[in-house]
């Protein structure tokens, strides 16, 4: 992580919003836009980001070249994808948020709204993250010419779900950014915040299925889906992959709530609140910050 | 003086009913010719048009053939050994109001003809085409459409139904009946038929010795098939696909599911197979594809299942702890979400030598089997089975942590349930080739298109 408290990064990115400003024309350029090219540049070139592709494309690479096929390939790919993304993005996105923080805080001392300056953090947080995502997923299955109508349909899938999940969990890295000042505590948090989601959740769930089978669980159990990104993600995938086993009475209860085009309508409204909720947040203690 | 009273009073009853025997002949002969014939051609437009007169006329072991055109006339009664045979086209209809054709005798054949619209009763068994009690019948090429039950066999012996297609109605469970329905039958051979839309395709009841081969039955609202306390029965080369519940036998001993498919069948109580005290019988080379669950045995006790393929199911074999002396030897296991399933720590059937696509042990000795035994019921699947609604978790990571845990040091899965020599290899099964022709009139597997009733 040398690079991103190098001088020559904020050197960078402050020669960037510079010439921006100065355009020769006099229009008053975008804030978020600014602020997010100079993020994207400077993130494009991280090697991080890079090496988070070229794992990601490694790996579809690999189960491919095993399973044969790209829905193959995607359907092993899906643990790695729920645990993966929302790591790195966690992760990257907390050492994002304290390596920018002083270019932010020169930002602020100029006359932008703090809201646009955030927008401008957060795409560039998200959008390098979700293209390195993108392109890791895709290269191999389209240089392997895998992309019949039934792997588009699911790599769609993928790339939405990621998508999804990098912008609610980036959101969350800078909500916990601004929040905690201490940046060990801060990557712990968030480290702890993905623990949760991720892995502790679903053993909670686990537990309270089998402690409350007596009880009809399926309509709770779907809330319980629903109250984690990572479990609405995983649901979403999962009827597209296993239709024939999920219909069970729970699977069927599941596949009639979460399933077919409605079911997707739903998984994509929960999971747009899974970002709205996060980025509200982070932008409310963002504008009332005292830096 | 007593016995004399008596011997009076019966010669004036055998009078009295003669007399009436001879006027009603005497009516009867008013209306239709006498004499009977060996072949009779009914056509719309012909000296004959109305198959009940045919019938009426027609000698034992005579022909009636019916020329095409729509015939709706009351319940056809056949009660001698005769041959109807449909040109193409010919059509009783039955306006949705009644049966077709009722048979008493032996020694009937039925062929050629499209059965339609018997619309539908829950006050009788009202089937197209209903055989009582005769033996030596044959039911062949016909097209039975929107019937309630489309063939009713009872106390049948010895029949062939084959090559026809049948379409049930519309509707729920209780609108529509049995496509072939056998009860109480013996040596009755059903094959190469199609059908499809009916409560259940084909049901044997209290029927022996029957076998089922080469049908294609899809789309049924319960059951493919269905049979119970059907003894010796074979099921060969069939294809169930998309049955609301699958197929489903029950009370059953020696029987015979030898080369079949059973795919597509889902929903929260289907099964590609469910066996339900079934004993002393044989699931032998059958492929289980895309069910949400392949097989269960339930109170099944010895039987053996051998040579099947069960992939890209949700379960695909569930072996509860109430079956007993089962074996399960020789089958392919792939793509299922879970290989196997129970409901219990005990189990007391035995598995050997089938192939696991999850299996990852080693083959020192080189002998074709692993040297480490393979535990198919994964924890999670046991998870499940105590807590259904924990489905919600499949593929998540604490799904796949348990049964990591659980097969390092497996103390929660049934210990006896394990394949103590798993096939390293995919065996080499016979490809399954099953199934009528298909409802679009394409060739399937069997490649008997000449089979196929001229009209499809």
């Amino acid at each position: 992580m040398s690079t991103v408290q190098s001088p020559v990064w904020l050197g960078a990115q402050r020669a960037t919003l510079e010439t921006s400003v100065a355009t020769p024309s006099g229009r008053t350029p975008s804030v978020v836009a600014a602020v997010f090219a100079a993020q994207w540049r400077e993130i494009a070139r991280n090697r991080w980001v890079l090496a988070y592709a070229i794992v990601l494309l490694l790996l579809t690479e690999a189960l491919f070249q095993m399973g044969g096929s790209g829905v193959r390939a995607l359907t092993s790919l899906l643990n790695l994808v729920l645990l993966l993304v929302p790591l790195v993005t966690s992760v990257f996105g907390v050492v994002y948020w304290y390596a920018a923080r002083e270019f932010t805080e020169l930002l602020l001392a100029q006359p932008v709204a703090r809201r646009r300056l955030w927008w401008g953090l957060y795409l560039g947080l998200v959008v390098p993250l979700v293209a390195a995502f993108s392109v890791g997923l895709t290269l191999p299955l389209v240089w392997h010419r895998a992309l019949d109508a039934e792997t588009v349909r699911l790599l769609a899938l993928y790339l939405g779900v990621g998508a999804a999940l990098t912008a609610s969990f980036g959101a969350a890295a800078l909500w916990i950014g601004v929040r905690q000042d201490d940046r060990l505590r801060g990557l712990g948090l968030m480290l702890g915040l993905w623990f949760s989601a991720a892995l502790a959740y679903d053993g909670v769930v686990v537990w309270l299925a089998t402690a409350f089978s007596d009880w009809p669980l399926e309509r709770p159990m779907l809330f319980a889906m629903l109250a984690n990104p990572v479990d609405l993600a995983r649901t979403a995938l999962v009827l597209r992959l296993d239709s024939a086993a999920l219909m069970g009475y729970t699977g069927a209860v599941m596949a009639r709530t979460l399933g077919g085009g409605p079911g997707l309508a739903v998984s994509a409204l929960g999971l747009a609140l899974w970002i709205a909720g996060p980025v509200w947040l982070a932008v409310r203690a963002f504008r009332r910050k005292d830096f | 003086m007593c016995a004399g009273l008596v011997r009076v009073v019966v010669s004036a009853t055998a009078l009295l009913l003669g007399t009436a025997a001879v006027a009603s002949a005497q009516r009867d002969t008013a209306r239709v010719p006498v004499s009977s014939d060996t072949l009779i051609d009914v056509s719309p437009t012909g000296p004959i048009r109305r198959v009940t007169d045919a019938l009426a006329r027609v000698a034992d072991g005579g022909r009636i053939r019916i020329a095409a055109g729509v015939y709706r006339e009351p319940t056809l009664v056949v009660e001698r050994p005769v041959t109807l045979d449909g040109a193409k086209g010919a059509i009783l209809d039955g306006e949705g109001k009644r049966g077709l054709l009722v048979v008493r005798a032996p020694s009937v054949t039925v062929r050629g003809l499209v059965f339609r619209n018997t619309g539908s009763s829950q006050t009788e068994d009202r089937a197209a085409v209903r055989f009582f009690e005769g033996a030596d019948c044959t039911v062949e090429h016909n097209r039975f459409e929107d019937t309630f039950f489309a063939l009713l066999l009872q106390e049948m012996q010895r029949c062939v139904v084959r090559h026809n297609v049948m379409r049930g109605m519309r509707g729920t469970q209780s609108r529509t009946a049995n496509g072939v329905h056998l009860w109480s039958s013996e040596g009755v051979v059903v094959e190469d038929n199609i059908i499809s839309g009916h409560r259940d395709g084909i049901y044997f009841e209290f029927a022996s010795a029957s076998v089922a081969r080469r049908n294609t039955v899809t789309g049924s609202l319960r059951y493919g098939l269905h049979f119970m306390f059907s003894d010796d029965c074979r099921y060969e080369a069939n294809r169930f696909e998309a049955n609301q519940a699958g197929v489903a036998v029950m009370y059953a001993k020696r029987v015979h599911v030898v080369g079949n498919i059973f795919a597509r069948n889902r929903g929260s109580a289907a099964y590609g197979l469910l066996l339900k005290d079934i004993n002393d019988s044989e699931v032998r080379g059958n492929a289980f594809t895309d069910n949400t669950v392949g097989v269960v045995l339930e109170g099944s006790n010895r039987n053996v299942v051998r040579d099947n393929r069960f992939e890209a199911n949700g379960w695909g074999l569930r072996l509860l702890a109430n079956a007993q002396d089962n074996q399960v030897e020789g089958n392919l296991f792939a793509r299922n979400l879970f290989d196997v399933g129970t409901n219990s720590r005990s189990s007391y059937s035995t598995m050997r030598g089938n192939h696991w696509d999850r299996y990852r042990g080693y083959d020192l000795d080189r002998d074709g089997a692993g040297d480490v035994p393979y535990a198919p019921v994964r924890l999670f699947a046991l998870v499940v089975e105590r807590a259904p609604a924990a489905l919600v978790l499949v593929r998540s990571l604490v799904a796949g942590a348990l049964d990591l845990a659980e097969r390092v040091a497996p103390v929660l899965t049934p210990a006896t349930l394990i394949d103590p020599a798993p096939l390293m290899r995919r065996p080499v099964l016979a490809p399954v080739q099953a199934g009528a022709l298909s409802l679009d009139g394409r060739v399937t597997l069997t490649g008997r298109r000449e089979a196929a009733p001229e009209e499809f």
